[in-house]
């Protein structure tokens, strides 16, 4: 027998241990699957030993197989075993194994509950700390249920080391199980002032991840976390306690304004750079919930930013940083354009791509020529095709954004245009090609320049087609052989690009492009024709081009894509017909110009919405009654009617319909067509009738200002758009120059010194920049009598949207239970901020005066601004406005909302007899600024001052409480409450938060309770509850007043 | 913090912490895909990454990759922080440590990182406390570690 126990231990002696099993898998590079699975199997065999350091050691083993990749799960109830050991070295190994192996759906899980709470209170603190640890990794909602109480408990152990982890591990229980949190809290929160840091900045972890998920809750707390965070020395405690109040402050807007100070302190003395992340990402959130009046500290966070911006991954952080800023605080970005130019050349590109999202929104109408040329060369320097088409897109991006806005020289812009094309391998061909035909079509100035780079880049054809994996930068001979065909008048030598679009090379081209091509050589023919007719020397130049294009066209009408052939064969024919004219000597220039004849202009997407229904018109209504017996057949209007309802129509009279000679059509015919003729949004198909449009209503009355440029157009060969902003520089000196020239005259005028004129070195101003081509951009067009509000997704009339809108009063926060402000919808208003009075306040300095705070959250998706508070006054309370304003001038919101933001805004309110209650009718106007358009808009909403907001909380003493009852000067009111079953405590909090009194005694379940108007009126309560029964017996010297008080504080519990 | 991992400049990984519960299949899937992609990321590079909806922190020292994943709202600095604060514990407690410490002791490697971070979060801010309560655990473990009969056999 004792051999045999010899035996077994020498057997396992030379057992492997985990050193072995290492080393074992490092000697078996090549085979070592098959390695490790001898070696499972040997652990296997180990596991079935009796001998607990055997099954630990084995246990051991397959922690670490489990970590390479195998699979373990069938061990789950050795470890167990292991687990549930005496001694702590294979408790340890235990614990460690179930928690890498261990998930929710591990069964054995169960068996384990009654084994982690033995161990939770064993007397060894660190066979309880392996299992606070093993439990942090694995538990599930069962082993949350029913360990909580017992980790509850731990939370108050004598030592630190377990009551850290305690605290630590509670979060993790929340989260499995969320009903421990309310039992839980008290002490949570007590643990908060722990003597021990550990402790401490356990609970401060755990509250702030509670807090992340739902801030509501812990707004309470910011008082502790505020004290908690200017006394504590802790980076990490600090740091959880920011990111608290960076998730509090939109909740609180006035807890923003307590931060910035301590906060600013911390940025400027912290050492520690994470600290000072936490700081710069909570000011971030603060300045957005204030949104106005602190761009200095924006400023100054940015100077501590980049000062430290030197490593990459701060770099990361200061940009990503910035781009927060950037959205409200736009300004103070602006001034690190260099610092972000600079991060484009990094090599990471994250840092590049993060940069040139922040470039978007930093360009200026002053540095978008500057920015897009340093990105030009990135451009050209860049690697990776994906990158590069990144900058492509984001530098047409920048130019294209807001409508053009930034762009004071479309010619440079064009020539921009022009060099990306030459961008090897680019997806974005059509972009550019898109944003060339939009400049060409709405900046008319431009176009004369844009035809001569388009013929250019035509005549260069084969530079952009030459590579077959180019292909998709070809997209942009679209574009030009377009524009060059459109706005042919311009050309210079129509012959030379016609030549050029003829080429045999095109017919390598997409099929679409070759369609574009055929269809615009027709047009440049017919402008060839028209410049060398009637001189006849030059009808041999015209017959010469009939000639090429009769020589060419072929090459198209056998194109495989049915839109080319079928273009270039009705062409060809049209050609060999005007050559057979021309061989006669008629001259065909006119006809052949009037096919294209006609200009096309923008038209806004939503034009045809816009038209408004005439008026008396009720589409809904029959035009005519659908049965009709008769019908008068030269009343137009009718007979429009009945073309329009025709499917309708023909349901019920359809043998009827049958009978309409073609005589009768005929005629209607002609009066739709003379209608659609008069009728300027009737959007034609055909060239002919573009004719008659323009005869009906002419384009000219677009208002385009034809400028005299002051740059030369031709520019030969490939443009440089390095050459225009050159120009444009010179341009602006020169704008400079003038200005300053009259200023300089109107100075002298005034027999003022030279001398003191400012501003020749000061840095130019927005507006000092004029554009070289004013009003450049063609506005699309609109029917002239569109409706002047609207965003069109929100149609007043629309039922569904009146729906959707619900006044949103919020219940969180202040003044919730009685919400003193009542939004009356109006059904256009789905876009709305929402308004929330916070608090009305009566003024302590002055007797007549109410303050009324008033919260402003911008519900919507658009930018809101220019919002204008105004309240009709009342004999008894008055809107105060500054000095000069009428009576009825409303003021001004000092601050605009972004979308998601709110904003708190106060009022001051002269009141005089405060005894009654009061409401006052306001309404709030507002711009909307969405992408295209702004929109004024209204809210109505009434404005209810309580008697209550009349009321001061103001401490009494009692002996000064007992003399003023015995005075004998206040009368007295009684009320009762039935049915009040809340704590007597809550009962108090709740008249002392929602009325303004304060507790002078509180004996048992009877208190008294006292408060003083602003006007000095004192007001006397004791409060006594019994058995859900709560009487007020009240005394006051104004009788009015503390009738209406009482009511309210019957309104208060009648709603709880 | 939602998971912690180590491995090597090949790609062998040396430790994994999961805080969050997943299925042995979705760890597997994730850390190959993160081990692959802060390999592939050159050595200036910066050492943040945002991947799928969290955040990557990541950072080098000598041969083995340290890489945590944290929420979105979280401080990377501070994760960079508590990295560093580990491999100082993990130098400490091995004097100067080399990767083949973690390999061969690999049980040691965790207990260290279990004392220092516990469900994700650090649990004491202060090295000395962590290495007190690491030290006196092992003296624990040394205690009533059985008497190998190997040597009781020779005396």
């Amino acid at each position: 027998m004792a051999l045999k126990i010899v035996k077994g231990s020498i057997d396992r002696m030379f057992d492997k241990n985990l050193q072995d099993l290492v080393r074992g898998i490092r000697n078996h590079k090549e085979d070592e699957a098959k390695y490790i699975s001898t070696c499972i199997d040997e652990i296997k065999q180990e596991l079935k030993q009796d001998n607990i350091a055997v099954k630990a050691n084995a246990v051991c083993k397959l922690t670490y197989l489990q970590m390479l990749g195998y699979d373990v799960s069938w061990a789950a109830f050795n470890i167990v075993e292991v687990m549930s050991s005496s001694k702590f070295t294979y408790k340890r190994i235990g614990y460690l194994a179930a928690s890498q192996c261990f998930h929710e759906s591990t069964d054995v899980i169960m068996l384990t509950t009654n084994q982690i709470r033995k161990d939770l209170s064993s007397p060894n603190q660190y066979d309880t700390g392996v299992a606070l640890t093993g439990l942090s990794c694995f538990v599930t909602p069962d082993l949350a249920r029913d360990l909580a109480n017992d980790i509850m408990t731990l939370m108050s152990h004598t030592k630190p080391y377990i009551r850290k982890k305690a605290v630590l591990i509670m979060y993790k229980v929340f989260l499995k199980y969320p009903e421990s949190l309310r039992p839980a809290f008290p002490r949570l929160k007590e643990k908060l002032e722990d003597p021990d840091p550990g402790v401490q900045s356990a609970a401060v972890n755990v509250i702030c991840e509670l807090a992340r998920r739902n801030p509501k809750n812990y707004l309470s707390l910011a008082p502790l976390f505020f004290k908690l965070m200017t006394s504590s020395t802790n980076n990490w405690v600090l740091i959880k306690i920011i990111k608290l109040f960076g998730a509090l402050t939109p909740l609180e807007p006035r807890l923003g304004k307590k931060l910035i100070e301590p906060l600013t302190n911390l940025i400027h003395s912290t050492s520690a750079m994470s600290l000072l992340y936490e700081c710069v990402n909570t000011v971030i959130a603060v300045l957005i919930s204030l949104s106005s009046g602190m761009p200095n500290h924006s400023a100054s966070i940015q100077v501590s930013f980049s000062r430290h911006a030197h490593t990459f991954s701060l770099k990361y952080l200061g940009l990503l940083a910035m781009s927060k800023i950037l959205k409200t605080h736009p300004k103070s970005v602006q001034s690190h354009k260099d610092l972000i130019l600079q991060c484009l050349d990094d090599k990471d590109e994250s840092i590049r791509l993060r940069a040139l999202d922040l470039l978007y929104g930093m360009v200026s109408k002053k540095n978008l020529m500057e920015i897009v040329k340093k990105l030009m060369l990135h451009v050209d320097k860049a690697e990776g095709t994906t990158y590069r088409d990144e900058l492509l897109t984001k530098i047409i991006d920048i130019c294209s954004q807001s409508n053009y806005q930034y762009i004071t020289n479309f010619e440079w812009y064009i020539s921009i245009l022009v060099e990306l094309t030459r961008l090897e391998g680019t997806r974005h061909g059509h972009l550019i090609a898109s944003q060339m035909l939009d400049v060409a079509i709405r900046v008319k100035a431009i176009r004369a320049f844009a035809v001569a780079q388009m013929a250019t880049l035509l005549d260069n054809a084969h530079l952009l087609t030459g590579n077959t994996q180019r292909n998709g930068i070809c997209e942009v001979l679209y574009a030009a052989a377009w524009i060059c065909g459109e706005f042919s008048e311009h050309l210079e030598e129509p012959m030379v690009t016609l030549e050029a679009m003829l080429r045999p090379k095109v017919a390598t081209l997409p099929g679409h492009i070759q369609a574009v091509y055929v269809q615009n050589a027709a047009k440049l023919f017919a402008t060839v024709l028209r410049g060398h007719e009637g001189v006849p020397a030059d009808s041999m130049v015209a017959q010469e081009t009939s000639q090429l294009l009769i020589d060419r066209l072929p090459l198209f009408v056998q194109s495989s894509n049915l839109e080319v052939q079928e273009r270039a064969s009705c062409i060809l024919q049209l050609v060999k017909y005007i050559q057979k004219l021309q061989q006669k000597d008629v001259e065909v220039a006119e006809e052949v110009t009037a096919l294209f004849a006609g200009e096309l202009n923008p038209v806004a997407p939503k034009a045809q919405k816009k038209v408004p229904v005439p008026e008396g018109l009720d589409l809904d209504v029959w035009i005519n009654e659908p049965p009709s017996g008769s019908e008068s057949e030269d009343e137009g209007r009718k007979s429009k009617g009945k073309a329009v309802f025709a499917k309708e129509e023909s349901r019920h009279t359809k043998p009827r319909y049958t009978e309409v000679d073609e005589k009768e059509l005929a005629k209607r015919r002609e009066v739709r067509k003379a209608e659609q003729a008069n009728n300027p949004f009737y959007i034609k198909a055909s060239p002919s009738s573009q004719k008659v449009y323009q005869d009906g209503v002419g384009v000219e009355h677009i208002p385009v200002v034809q400028i005299d440029l002051s740059v030369p157009l031709k520019v030969p060969g490939m443009p440089m758009s390095d050459q225009y902003v050159k120009l444009e520089e010179e341009r602006r000196e020169r704008n400079k120059a003038d200005k300053k020239k009259k200023k300089d005259k109107k100075k002298r005028e005034k027999g003022e010194k030279g001398r003191r004129r400012r501003g020749d070195s000061g840095p130019e101003s927005e507006e000092d920049i004029t554009p070289a081509h004013m009003v450049d951009i063609v506005t699309e067009e609109m029917p002239e009598n569109a409706l002047p509000s609207d965003d069109d997704d929100k149609d007043p009339n629309d039922p569904h949207k009146s729906i959707c809108w619900a006044p949103c009063v919020n219940t969180a926060g202040y003044g919730v239970d009685q919400p003193p402000l009542y939004l009356s919808p109006h059904p256009s208003l789905s876009l709305a901020p929402h308004l929330q009075v916070c608090d009305i306040q009566g003024n302590l300095q002055d007797g007549s005066q109410v303050v009324v705070s008033v919260i402003f959250e911008n519900k919507c998706d658009s930018f809101i601004k220019s919002m204008e508070f105004n309240v009709l006054d009342s004999l008894n309370s008055k809107l105060q406005r500054p000095d000069g304003a009428g009576p009825h001038d409303g003021l001004i919101v000092p601050f605009q909302l972004p979308p998601g933001i709110s904003n708190e805004a106060r009022f001051i309110f002269s009141v005089q007899n405060i005894v009654m209650p009061q409401k006052l009718k306001g309404t709030l106007t507002f711009i909307v600024k969405t992408d295209d358009s702004s929109t004024h808009e209204k809210l109505d909403f009434k404005l209810h001052f309580t008697c209550t907001s009349y009321l001061i909380t103001t401490p009494c003493y009692s002996d000064a409480y007992s003399k003023l009852l015995e005075s004998g000067d206040l009368k007295g009111c009684s009320l009762k409450l039935e049915g009040v079953n809340q704590p007597f405590h809550h009962l108090l909090a709740r008249i002392c938060f929602h009325h303004h009194f304060s507790v002078v005694e509180r004996i048992d379940s009877c208190a008294s309770m006292y408060s003083r108007s602003i006007q000095g009126h004192h007001m006397c309560l004791l409060v006594k509850t019994a058995d859900q029964t709560v009487s007020i017996d009240a005394k006051c010297d104004e009788p009015g007043l503390l009738g209406n008080v009482l009511d309210e504080i019957k309104l208060t519990f009648s709603q709880c | 913090m939602q998971f912690m991992l180590l491995f090597s400049r090949q790609g062998k990984l040396r430790l994994q912490k999961w805080y969050v519960p997943l299925s042995d299949k979705e760890k597997k899937k994730i850390t190959r895909e993160l081990v692959q992609t802060v390999l592939a990321r050159k050595p200036k590079m910066c050492s943040f990454l945002e991947w799928r909806d969290l955040k990557v922190v990541y950072k080098r020292y000598a041969s083995l990759y340290f890489c945590c994943a944290i929420e979105n709202q979280d401080n990377e600095l501070i994760t960079l922080e508590i990295i560093h604060r580990y491999v100082e514990l993990l130098d400490k407690y091995f004097g100067s440590v080399c990767e083949l410490d973690i390999i061969f002791n690999f049980e040691k490697a965790y207990f260290i990182l279990d004392e220092f971070l516990l469900g994700g979060e650090a649990q004491d801010t202060s090295k000395k406390n962590v290495l007190k309560a690491i030290e006196q655990a092992d003296l624990l473990a040394e205690e009533n570690r059985p008497r190998q009969f190997f040597f009781s056999l020779l005396s």
